[in-house]
């Protein structure tokens, strides 16, 4: 079965796909840091931008409602800081330039995310000399993400087929051994996929 | 607590991302020597498990919401400098994958729930487990130290929103404070859940008892977390009321301030007067909360683990 919720646009087909990881990765890195760094008052640098991702984002073929469905899913976390800033002396200004710089990096992001698969993202950690031991846990922690969700779901199949009520105090109480059974079921499945995978040489 | 990019000025990023690379060496040098190669998959799981439920907002009060942080459920597994690791995996996954927490702000965010998060997290535990003994001790120590450590990252998290001067620290401190003085009791409650769960069916995950750090990387972890406070949290904190002025002063605000319109003299020190006093309400709010969720803690422990099911 296939989740593909993390990076769902990872692996369609489009030039911007096709670009090397790691020169997506770069551009993303120094475009964002770019973004953080231009000062409050210039907000006409901004207006670039917004063009080059928003042709970025037409090329690459993700679809429109994704990318802005991810926005705004993302946009209530910036609005609540953003909002406090509303505080300062300078409070409009800041405000908006925060809203600005916040929202392009997103939209960045968003658009590295959803054409590069993570795993040639954790080749582009490998290369740029990340310790190995931090990429071995990336990997495997995407690789038991799965396990995870998937055992979410063969518990939540057992509870729907053996639970007749909808009370909400005892879902409460049930989301709690859930939770923690879920863990000790997924790690007893998480060891017998690792000796599988040591078994066929991984390392 | 996730900070976006474009909150964070480049002193307090490039400050945050120094410090959080010192902590991730410290603690890959300590994973490497301490940790057993079988323990590897565990740390992904726990990754795994920590950003799943990373996922899972539940609603707090002002229309706020919140999440579990985790970083104490990775520490009293795994220890505390794989629980660093594991944190700091969850986030770059988080950042990379769901644009959740900025790019820029990664070294920050890092600082704040693997570091501070996991290693406070950690030593509460430690203290509070050298106490209370017993399967029950180690409740109630979960509970304990999973608040503590949702609280002191969140006030880190405050410090360097001020420090970067995106938002006022006697905004900013009270905002995320209290909101996380809340959040930390599901954070409390759901570890002690999770962890009471897997000392009853699987105690070889937590029985094999961690080796103990050596002096020489507690003190790195301690000098790092020490200067992150000193650095992001004591300009504000050793001054109450003139918090703002210091920042105002650092950040060059001052012109500014003295061209706002006249205020009452008695308010002159600050410019939000109400938000002053916030500040040290919260301050009070926090030493009188420290001290119920212990109780709390206690009391949870109690219920889970009733006396007929200690052996």
């Amino acid at each position: 079965m296939r989740h593909d919720f993390l990076d769902r646009y990872s692996r369609l087909d489009s030039p911007i796909h096709r670009i090397p990881a790691i020169l997506k990765f770069s551009a993303a890195l120094l475009l964002v840091i770019a973004l953080v760094v231009a000062p409050f008052s210039q907000t006409w640098v901004f207006a670039p931008v917004a063009v080059f991702l928003a042709f970025a984002a037409v090329i690459s073929r993700i679809p429109v409602s994704f990318i802005v469905k991810r926005l705004l899913f993302l946009e209530p976390l910036v609005l609540g800081v953003a909002f406090l800033s509303l505080l300062r002396p300078d409070g409009v200004t800041a405000f908006l330039s925060i809203l600005l710089k916040s929202t392009l990096s997103l939209l960045t992001m968003i658009l590295l995310s959803n054409t590069t698969p993570f795993s040639e993202l954790l080749q582009v950690f490998r290369r740029m000399g990340i310790p190995a031991l931090l990429v071995t846990v990336l990997a495997l922690m995407y690789r038991y993400l799965f396990v995870l969700i998937d055992e979410a779901e063969r518990m939540q199949r057992a509870r729907v087929s053996r639970t007749f009520t909808k009370d909400r105090t005892h879902l409460w109480r049930l989301l709690a051994t859930v939770v923690s059974q879920l863990f000790v079921r997924s790690s007893e499945r998480a060891e017998r996929i690792y000796s599988a995978m040591c078994a066929r040489g991984w390392k | 607590m996730h900070i976006p990019d474009g909150f964070l000025d480049t002193k307090t990023a490039a400050t945050a991302a120094l410090l959080s690379t010192a902590a991730i060496g410290v603690a890959l040098r300590s994973v490497k020597r301490a940790l057993p190669p079988a323990k590897v998959p565990l740390m992904g799981l726990t990754a795994a498990f920590v950003f799943a439920a990373q996922m899972l907002n539940f609603p707090v009060a002002a229309g706020t919401s919140g999440h579990l942080m985790g970083a104490v459920l990775a520490a009293v597994l795994l220890g505390p400098g794989a629980a660093v690791l594991v944190m700091t995996c969850v986030l770059v996954v988080q950042c990379l994958l769901f644009a959740d927490g900025g790019l820029s702000a990664l070294g920050a965010n890092v600082l704040n729930m693997a570091v501070i998060g996991s290693l406070t997290g950690y030593a509460v535990f430690a203290v509070v487990r050298r106490f209370v003994k017993g399967d029950r001790g180690r409740l109630v120590a979960t509970a304990f130290a999973a608040w503590c450590s949702t609280v002191v990252a969140s006030i880190a998290c405050a410090g360097e929103l001020a420090w970067s001067g995106t938002v006022s620290w006697s905004a900013a401190f009270p905002a995320m404070a209290n909101v996380h003085m809340i959040i930390g009791l599901a954070e409390g409650l759901i570890t002690t859940l999770v962890i009471a769960a897997i000392a009853h069916a699987r105690p070889g995950l937590l029985d094999s008892e961690l080796t103990p750090e050596p002096w020489s990387t507690r003190v790195m972890y301690g000098a790092i977390v020490l200067l992150g406070v000193l650095i992001f949290i004591s300009p504000f904190a050793s001054q109450w009321p003139d918090g703002l002025e210091k920042v105002a002063a650092s950040l060059g605000f001052e012109q500014k301030a003295v061209e706002a319109p006249a205020m009452p003299t008695t308010f002159s020190n600050y410019k939000f007067p109400g938000l002053g006093s916030a500040a040290a309400a919260t301050a009070l709010a926090g030493a009188v909360g420290t001290i119920v969720v212990f109780f709390l803690s206690l009391v949870l422990a109690r219920l889970i683990l009733p006396k007929s099911e200690i052996h």
